[in-house]
């Protein structure tokens, strides 16, 4: 079959093919990563980014490397995206000195300066309010750094949600507001928490452009977030894009999903599975081969592996590490006039 | 040396970072335009413009996050909360945020930032408006607390809070900022540091240990029980956290008896916090237990009787100071 040389919505064959391949990426890892929690190797809360694939490969193909982005709890697939070293998150999931926190975070919790990866955070909606107070330092800055900041269903019910639009909106802050609606919020239902039947409300009720986007679709995900990172770039303000998507595993690992039934999320996997949909497009449109897919897909798993080896094969931190990085300037709750013995 | 108010030094320290440093911005409600509720920043919107002093809605939440964003942008914010009241709608920020980053990220992201908040009673503002909470925030690994007394203090104190690579709270008293003290000269520069408390007194008979407000409730006490013969010495915390002890063991060696003033309340508070650090570190110094004068165990009252019985006074210092003097000392 002859490849096709055309773009879909201005993206070449190398960047589709590029976002095929980390699509595969972040599903291999999250694959691996629940083995490696089924192992015992993995501990604490874990929550899979598997199903939500297209938001993250989506929006941060429209993100410039030098642009952040600030997320929930579910952000390894995001971290991944932006370009972290599947090395250090996956470390960082094993608790080991070399992950990128140093293993002193865990799965909720990566950070990356160089990928501009601004913390995965455990409190539901806290990164809203942080991600406006960087988009106001790119603003005071004259920097024209957007930032994109993720955040699920859930977090549209906290009351920072609300404070950190507004505010966003009143100060014409670069940054993209990104609702992973991926129908949970943890196990409640979207429909049982919302007043609202979307957020395109939410967005005008806060003088921002909103819009509802299919998140199993990536190239749908590409073109509302780049509109929306260029309406922010322009310095004309935040946009809410609500994000429709679904896990296919449940909130945590933890979590049998009693709450929805079997046969809904059969129905999710067969016919909206991200990743299906994204091949079943570039082959239609001529601009990729099933040769192509397979050795992504070995690529992928090739890469989880090699991460999950490296992360096991690491130390754990010295326990010297207890106490470093609690104060920049290394002070402690005392202090010391005198030598210690 | 001049003698100014408190609120005029910390605005004088507001102004000469904000001169020195671009990065340096101002940022909480009614701080431009109303010049704060306080007064404290009356005229910097006039000099420095909107960019750099920021009018915020009323949401204490966002502007904190706000505030954590930009210093890890870059910047080295100063946020006003409008009281330390008011910083319970954004406890989880400074908490869960401002405090942790810095550790569960690995050392990674710094979060340069002050936020300045008014806290104390004694002006009728009842119960949602009187409060002490340094004794909260100080129980928090990754952050800085500090609560300087005077002009002198509240200005270097506030120009090395701005400077300081850790969020610091600052806790001001709202009964503070019309006192008056020696400051240098505009063009002197200083500053204060944020880990050192101070001996405002020496004395041989007793230490008083305290901070705030109440350093200087207790220099009173100190001054009316030297006309009996008792030299107490008053120790000025200045921070809650980090602590001073080394400077306040030393002090507890030499008088042997401790009285800790403070105005907030009793149980679980910094009082008790220190007064375990004491015991832990000179019990085999100490010839009488602890006295610990505090605020009454209630929410603050409104009726002016009723508020003056709540707070703690220079009667109530004398009091617990006789208590464990003996009798002889100054006869």
């Amino acid at each position: 079959m002859a490849i096709s040389n055309a773009t879909l919505t201005g993206l070449t064959r190398t960047q589709l093919l590029c976002m095929h391949n980390m699509m595969l990426l972040m599903r291999r890892f999250e694959e691996k990563s629940a083995e490696e929690y089924t192992r015992g190797k993995i501990g604490g809360f874990m929550h899979l980014y598997i199903g939500q694939e297209a938001v993250g490969v989506g929006s941060i193909t429209a993100l410039r490397t030098s642009d952040k982005i600030l997320c929930s709890y579910r952000e390894h697939g995001l971290a991944l995206a932006k370009g972290m070293d599947p090395r250090a998150i996956m470390a960082e999931l094993f608790g080991k000195a070399t992950g990128c926190s140093k293993g002193k975070g865990g799965s909720m919790h990566m950070w990356s300066n160089e990928a501009g990866v601004l913390g995965g955070n455990a409190i539901v909606a806290a990164q809203l309010p942080i991600a406006v107070g960087v988009a106001f330092s790119a603003q005071y800055l004259r920097q024209d750094t957007v930032v994109a900041c993720f955040f699920g269903d859930g977090a549209v019910d906290e009351g920072a949600f609300h404070e950190a639009l507004n505010l966003a909106s009143l100060w014409k802050l670069p940054v993209v507001f990104i609702c992973e609606n991926n129908q949970y919020s943890m196990g409640m239902a979207v429909e049982k928490a919302w007043a609202v039947e979307n957020l395109l409300s939410r967005a005008a009720a806060y003088n921002m452009p909103g819009e509802i986007v299919d998140g199993m679709d990536a190239i749908a995900v590409y073109a509302a977030t780049k509109h929306a990172v260029e309406h922010a770039r322009r310095g004309e303000g935040p946009t809410l894009l609500e994000v429709k998507t679904y896990r296919f595993r449940g909130h945590s690992m933890a979590d049998p999903a009693y709450y929805r039934t079997r046969e809904e999320e059969q129905c999710w996997r067969s016919t909206r599975d991200p990743i299906g949909i994204f091949e079943k497009m570039l082959l239609e449109e001529g601009l990729a081969t099933q040769a192509e897919f397979d050795e992504n897909d070995a690529k992928a798993t090739q890469v989880a592996e090699d991460a999950a080896q490296f992360a096991d094969n690491s130390p754990d931190p010295s326990l010297e590490e207890l106490y470093t990085d609690v104060m920049v300037d290394d002070s402690s709750a005392l202090t010391y006039r005198y030598e210690r013995k | 040396m001049r003698t100014i108010t408190y609120r005029d030094a910390l605005r004088e320290a507001i102004r000469e970072e904000m001169w020195r440093d671009e990065r340096v911005f101002i940022m909480g409600e009614d701080i431009a335009g109303y010049g704060g509720t306080y007064a404290v920043t009356k005229g910097l919107f006039e000099e420095f413009g909107e960019k750099r002093v920021r009018d915020t809605p009323l949401a204490e939440e966002v502007i904190t996050g706000t505030a954590i964003g930009a210093a890890l942008g870059g910047l080295r914010p100063i946020l006003e909360l409008m009281t330390i009241n008011f910083s319970l709608l954004a406890t989880d920020l400074i908490v869960n945020s401002a405090a942790k980053f810095h550790y569960m990220f690995g050392g990674q992201p710094e979060i340069p930032l002050v936020i300045r908040m008014p806290s104390g009673g004694g002006a009728q503002r009842g119960a949602q408006h009187s409060q002490m909470f340094e004794s909260w925030y100080g129980h928090i690994p990754g952050l800085k607390v500090v609560m300087p007394a005077t002009p002198y203090d509240a200005k270097g104190m506030l120009k090395s809070a701005v400077r300081d690579p850790n969020p610091v709270l600052f806790i001001e008293h709202e009964l503070l900022y019309s006192i008056k003290g020696e400051v240098p000269d505009e063009d002197v520069e200083y500053t204060v540091p944020l880990h050192l408390g101070e001996v405002r007194r020496l004395g041989r008979d007793v230490t008083i240990l305290t901070f705030s407000r109440m350093a200087h409730i207790s220099l009173q006490a100190a001054h009316d029980l030297a006309k009996e013969g008792i030299e107490a010495e008053v120790i000025d915390l200045k921070s809650i956290r980090p602590i001073d002890i080394d400077l306040l063991i030393d002090s507890v060696k030499k008088t042997n008896r401790v009285v800790i003033a403070e105005e907030g309340w009793k149980y679980y508070g910094t009082g008790q916090g220190l007064a375990a650090l004491i015991y832990e570190n000179a019990f085999d110094y100490m010839d009488a237990p602890i006295q610990h004068i505090t605020g009454a165990d209630v929410p603050m009252p409104y009726s002016k009787a009723l508020e003056r019985a709540a707070l703690p006074t220079k009667a109530d210092i004398i009091k617990a100071v006789k208590a464990i003097v003996p009798t002889h000392v100054g006869v």
